[in-house]
């Protein structure tokens, strides 16, 4: 299989580098399958990464947008891959739809898993919330007290917001940290804020 | 006869830690990686200094992970640099990347080695631009194997010699021992001397 990867596209054998549209994409991840590797080394990884964003930040609200900016990039790709491999191209032209695309396709090929749960708030209607116990970003984090409101989830909400703006559904996303008591994890909270004319255009699409 | 016995034994070691390791998707990881050197290319002027810190954040990492390897993997004290090797290459690449990696090119002293990454987790999406030609993009694995093997007394080298992302058909790094770190006492107390 690794054989197959790397000649394909190749043609000739004079040609040796190869270009990465030459290569198969979709392959992997299909049948829900998909590469793994070890939920440790990403937060090695992960943890390198916080850690050099920390010593470059003077608060922590500026290492949570920093975490954000870099999944925000992450957030396009994703949808650039998911619309090749799950939705067969199609556009998603509903708020709801594209809100379940979210907490269930694109929460599935990355945390192989659907989001807790994806609410409406209540209060405002521009704001949707998804649910999360245990995001991957923070499962081996303990923050110390005097950093103790940050999320590092703040990557995850980045992602998000990297796929809803990509998919023409500008959104700002943020990380919060919820207490649901009986001495439990806070679980992590993903508050979703569509900008106006995306809600405007939803009325003037359904009306 | 006992090399062969012993690399399918690591083999087998490497296969019985992946299955009990948490895993996630690899293209998050990849993903998250790629994000992370894009940060480093926009901090740095020089790919040399990403380079550089690619490798520092391998230590670093390297560091940690051998006591996870320790303590998980169940594999017992390598006798000599060749075990090390081998344990590297068929379980600590195994456990934690799910790849299986191959050592090859020993010198005659037995002091240094080539490990041979066929399918790399860390570059799948990715392509080099040619201003980038000097990026060695997946530099941390060196920092990781140095920060690793010097923690269990084995201090090392680490380059890649080859690399797919330009051009080659494998990537390689060549890891080479430089000595072995003292054990009667740590090198912080040598500087106080």
């Amino acid at each position: 299989m690794t054989e197959s990867k790397r000649n394909a596209g190749s043609g000739g054998g004079g040609i040796r580098m190869l270009n990465i549209l030459d290569r198969p994409l979709a392959t992997k991840g299909r049948g829900g399958g998909g590469s793994e590797v070890s939920l440790s080394a990403f937060s090695f990884l992960f943890s390198e990464m916080v850690q050099y964003y920390q010593n470059r930040v003077l608060s922590i609200a500026d290492l949570e947008r920093k975490l954000e900016e870099a999944g925000y990039g992450v957030g396009h790709r994703v949808l650039e891959l998911l619309a090749f491999r799950e939705k067969q191209y199609r556009r998603e032209i509903k708020l709801i739809g594209v809100l379940q695309f979210v907490s269930s396709t694109v929460w599935k090929a990355l945390f192989n898993k659907v989001a807790d749960s994806l609410e409406r708030s209540t209060e405002n209607e521009d704001e949707y919330m998804i649910h999360e116990r245990e995001p991957i970003t923070n499962v081996f984090v303990s923050a110390p007290a005097d950093i103790s409101q940050l999320n590092c989830a703040a990557y995850i909400a980045g992602i998000i917001s990297g796929v809803l703006n990509g998919a023409s559904y500008p959104a700002g996303v943020t990380a919060h940290h919820v207490a649901i008591g009986d001495g439990q994890r806070e679980k992590t909270v993903f508050l979703i804020k569509f900008r106006q004319d995306v809600l405007r255009r939803e009325a003037a699409l359904s009306g | 006869m006992s090399s062969s016995s012993s690399r399918s034994a690591a083999t087998r070691a490497g296969d019985q830690a992946w299955t009990k390791m948490s895993k996630m998707n690899a293209e998050l990881f990849n993903l998250t990686y790629g994000a992370m050197v894009m940060q480093l290319i926009r901090d740095y002027e020089d790919v040399q200094d990403v380079n550089q810190q690619l490798e520092t954040m391998g230590y670093s990492i390297g560091q940690k992970l051998v006591d996870e390897f320790l303590a998980k993997s169940g594999v017992g004290n390598c006798a000599n640099f060749r075990e090390v090797a081998e344990t590297l290459a068929k379980v600590g690449f195994k456990m934690f990347l799910g790849v299986v990696v191959e050592v090859t090119a020993w010198n005659a002293e037995g002091t240094a080695f080539s490990l041979q990454v066929y399918d790399n987790p860390l570059a799948d999406f990715v392509e080099l631009p040619p201003q980038y030609s000097g990026l060695v993009y997946s530099n941390i694995l060196c920092g990781v194997i140095r920060g690793a093997l010097e923690m269990i007394k084995y201090q090392v080298e680490c380059r890649f010699v080859k690399d797919g992302l330009k051009g080659d058909e494998v990537n390689e790094i060549r890891v080479e021992l430089r000595q072995m770190v003292d054990e009667s006492f740590g090198e912080e107390y040598n500087e106080g001397a």
